[in-house]
């Protein structure tokens, strides 16, 4: 099989995707362990498509930063700032608790003191790709378990560093190759180099990228917004590496400071899918690196390490949730989920090993250990949540509410232009939150300066409304001016939020005809209202009464919105295409044919009859 | 079984306690209608046409709202005003009500012995509703007696009297509906409510 081909190996991972993770899903297992099961499947052990993983893993694990960059700009500072108890007592004891314990059960089978500490410092750490996409994909973010969680893995993140620092320390023979860690500089200006490239991130991030997207953004090519997206989480990543620091760390500095900007949601929307991708790539990759041969060599001491690693880390994660009081469920989901070893075991023992801290020998089975503990966090989530969850159901009082970091809005308006603008400022008057999408970067700057808080989007994407908080909204007002991007948009929300109310914006007849028939019903046509309010004016002006020229007017608006339903529930069909332009003619020309029959019957007993005042 | 067409005229339903409980008793189906005129008619402007369709297919029209100021509230008013017209509802040609039955529900903040010559409402409840019973008249209907809730206040702090109450009027819908009930035997009460308290 030749392996070299870009383009096959492409094909092999993509189909295996696309056939593993949709049938993983079905199942109720979840993509993550559709995807490992896809790379165990095409890897050399079982059907032999791709080869070796090493560097479609380092690659792969590029999803991970963008993962950490996507958290980042759900979280706002003053949110994290809130975090910072929990990241560093929990994270901290977390990672020292259960360094200490798996160093004490490698020294008791046998290993130096060095070789043990490395290896419990490295095993240590869990999977960010793995808890953060489960958990995700679950919907358990936001619940106590879910913060903690993340809490512990963002201190993770930041104990690689020093971990780094210490690995080389315990060479018990000399190293292959010296550690590209510059030993030139003295400690403090390594200091102020990290400080000043992160103050950079912080400050381009509140004061440079807004403009700079804002500038972009107005060139209106999609792609370019997309390069620039993915140039910056990039960028970012690159700049920590130089530094010495987790990439990881640095986008989700990024994400944060970049949380409180205009481009938010469109960012997310643009890095998500290669996310994904690439999240799912890492994913095939840590399957598809299983050492099957190792693992029938010798299975009882692979499962044996396998499952003492699981439970040690269980515990010590048990033991910290239940001196945090999280409720009895929560504790297990968070225990369960952080449970494994993570990626940065990979790349650790790699380092390890070149620092020649730990023999290539016991790096392969301990690889085989990590992987062997990622592959069965997903189906160890499934244990929990169908047999563990259940049992504490009847204590749902107990727990306390879970911590909400969200500020979804009930509501959300497409489209801020001259009429979504009278519909946002109505809501926002009277302090209805509304989240506002645009797409016109202009607006977006003039309006923020009077406070509201406008995003910049196109808003015909699921994953842009995703972000904007279409799952948890109550109802989504389509107000653009473009009827092609608006029925986009309305089939877009019936298919992927159909719990949403639409209210949408006829910019003429035809458009609300179209609207009316995709199930469309609340609609207003942007100059009938106001045409019909500047009619009766002239009633007026030429003498009527002004609430019998209002009352006039608003009947004949029922009228036509009326003829516009009769002429939608019309069967268009049965004739022969007609272009717009022509159907537009037709119901012109049908309109005014039942203006001709409307005839308002005013009652000469009732006060209706049209009368002129002197 | 005959048709009941309930209009509703209830500016804030969200914040009332009696109405919204007793519109929550009453099982609609398809020959129980109620029509809330605050709810389809946000700007007051009433389509003749439709309301009068939805008349002619009722055999007893129950009109519930509070008594505000001794009277309706006023989109109820501006119902009278237009929807009875001339020649519909009254007049040499205006018999498309002939025969049909009227019943006014309403809650009242003043308790039952202020409706008196000695309360300080100094009228009985009849006396003020004579507006309504001579509106029914003209339009050749039969104005029963009204089922009325007193004392609002306390009664929406009472939950078990409210639950009574709110049975009551659906066991007379389904009264109502049934035909199953003499008519003549009522017509001297001052409110419908005497005819449980016997």
């Amino acid at each position: 099989m030749e392996h070299g081909n870009l383009l096959f190996d492409a094909f092999i991972y993509l189909c295996a995707a696309v056939i593993s993770v949709p049938i993983a899903k079905r199942l109720g297992l979840g993509s993550v362990l559709g995807y490992l099961v896809a790379g165990v499947l095409i890897g050399p052990f079982v059907l032999g498509f791709v080869g070796d993983q090493t560097n479609v893993m380092h690659f792969a694990e590029f999803g991970v930063v963008m993962m950490l960059f996507l958290v980042g700009l759900e979280l706002k500072p003053s949110l994290l700032w809130k975090m910072r108890g929990p990241i560093v007592g929990t994270g901290g004891l977390q990672v020292l608790l259960s360094t200490a314990v798996i160093t004490l059960i490698a020294m008791y089978l046998g290993l130096i003191w060095q070789q043990a500490l490395a290896i419990g410092m490295v095993l240590a750490l869990s999977s960010t790709a793995i808890v953060l996409q489960s958990l995700q994909e679950k919907g358990l973010m936001k619940t106590s378990a879910g913060q903690s969680a993340f809490a512990v893995l963002l201190f993770q993140d930041i104990a690689v560093i020093p971990m780094l620092a210490i690995l080389p320390l315990l060479a018990v023979t000399s190293p292959e190759l010296t550690v590209n860690a510059d030993t030139s500089q003295a400690g403090w200006v390594k200091g102020l180099i990290v400080a000043g490239v992160i103050a950079a991130i912080i400050f381009g991030g509140k004061y440079l990228m807004n403009p700079i997207f804002g500038f972009i953004a107005k060139s209106k090519l999609r792609e370019i917004f997309t390069a620039s997206a993915l140039l910056l989480v990039i960028g970012v990543a690159l700049a920590m590496q130089a530094i010495g620091l987790s990439p990881a760390l640095g986008t989700f500095i990024a994400g944060v400071v970049l949380a409180e900007s205009d481009f938010r949601h469109e960012l997310e929307s643009n890095i998500e899918p290669f996310k994904g991708l690439l999240l799912g790539l890492f994913f095939i990759s840590v399957g598809a690196g299983i050492n099957f041969e190792l693992l029938l060599a010798d299975p009882l001491v692979v499962i044996g390490l396998t499952v003492a690693l699981i439970i040690g880390k269980f515990l010590v994660l048990f033991l910290l949730a239940k001196s945090n009081k999280l409720a009895k469920p929560d504790a297990w989901l968070f225990s369960v989920a952080l449970a494994q070893a993570g990626e940065f075991a990979f790349v650790l023992f790699a380092f390890a090993s070149t620092s020649g801290v730990l023999p290539t020998g016991l790096i392969g089975l301990l690889t085989l250990v990590v992987a062997s503990s990622m592959l069965l966090t997903p189906l160890m989530l499934i244990v929990n949540e169908k047999y563990i969850s259940p049992r504490f159901a009847t204590h749902k009082k107990e727990q306390r509410p879970a911590d909400v970091i969200d500020e979804d809005n009930p509501i959300i308006v497409i489209g801020f232009g001259r009429f979504g603008q009278s519909v946002g400022r109505l809501l926002l008057a009277n302090n209805v939150k509304a989240t506002v999408l645009d797409h016109d970067a202009s607006q977006i700057e003039m309006v923020r300066k009077f406070g509201f808080k406008v995003y910049f989007g196109e808003g015909e994407s699921a994953e842009l409304l995703h972000s904007a908080g279409a799952d948890t909204a109550q109802a989504i007002v389509v107000a653009v001016d473009n009827v092609d991007s608006s029925l986009n948009i309305v089939h877009m929300v019936q298919k992927h939020f159909p719990h949403l109310k639409i209210l949408a914006r006829a910019i003429n007849r035809l458009h609300a005809v179209e609207l009316h028939r995709l199930g469309v019903n609340e609609i207003e046509r942007e100059t009938m209202a106001s045409g019909a309010e500047l009619g009766a004016k002239a009633l007026v002006a030429l003498g009527w009464q002004s609430n019998i020229a209002y009352r006039t007017s608003r009947l004949f608006k029922k009228h036509d919105d009326q003829s516009v339903l009769e002429l939608a529930a019309f069967n268009g069909d049965e004739h022969e295409y007609i272009s717009k332009t022509n159907e537009a003619r037709r119901l012109l020309e049908e309109t005014l044919k039942q203006d001709g029959t409307w005839q308002h019957d005013a009652d000469e007993h009732a006060w209706e009859k049209p009368g002129k005042l002197k | 079984m005959r048709n009941i067409l309930i209009i509703l005229a209830h500016p804030n339903l969200a914040n009332s306690q009696i109405n919204r409980t007793f519109i929550d008793a009453i099982e609609q189906n398809d020959k129980v209608t109620i029509h809330d005129l605050y709810l389809t008619y946000p700007d007051g402007v009433i389509d003749i046409d439709a309301e009068q369709a939805k008349l002619s297919s009722a055999d007893v029209v129950i009109f519930q709202h509070p008594f505000y100021w001794y009277s309706a509230p006023a989109i109820l008013k501006e119902w009278f005003d237009l929807v009875l017209q001339f020649n519909y509802a009254y007049g040499p040609k205006g018999n498309a009500l002939k025969g049909k039955q009227w019943l006014t529900v309403i809650t009242t903040g003043g308790s039952k012995e202020a409706y008196c010559t000695q309360g300080h409402n100094r009228f009985t409840i009849r006396e003020l509703l004579t507006p309504f019973d001579q509106t029914a008249h003209l339009c050749e209907m039969e104005f029963l007696p009204p089922f009325v809730a007193h004392s609002a206040r306390n009664l929406s702090k009472n939950p078990d009297k409210l639950k009574h109450l709110a049975e009551q009027y659906q066991k007379f819908i389904h009264e109502l509906q049934d035909d199953n009930f003499d008519s003549e035997s009522v017509s001297h009460l001052q409110t419908l409510n005497q005819r449980w308290e016997q």
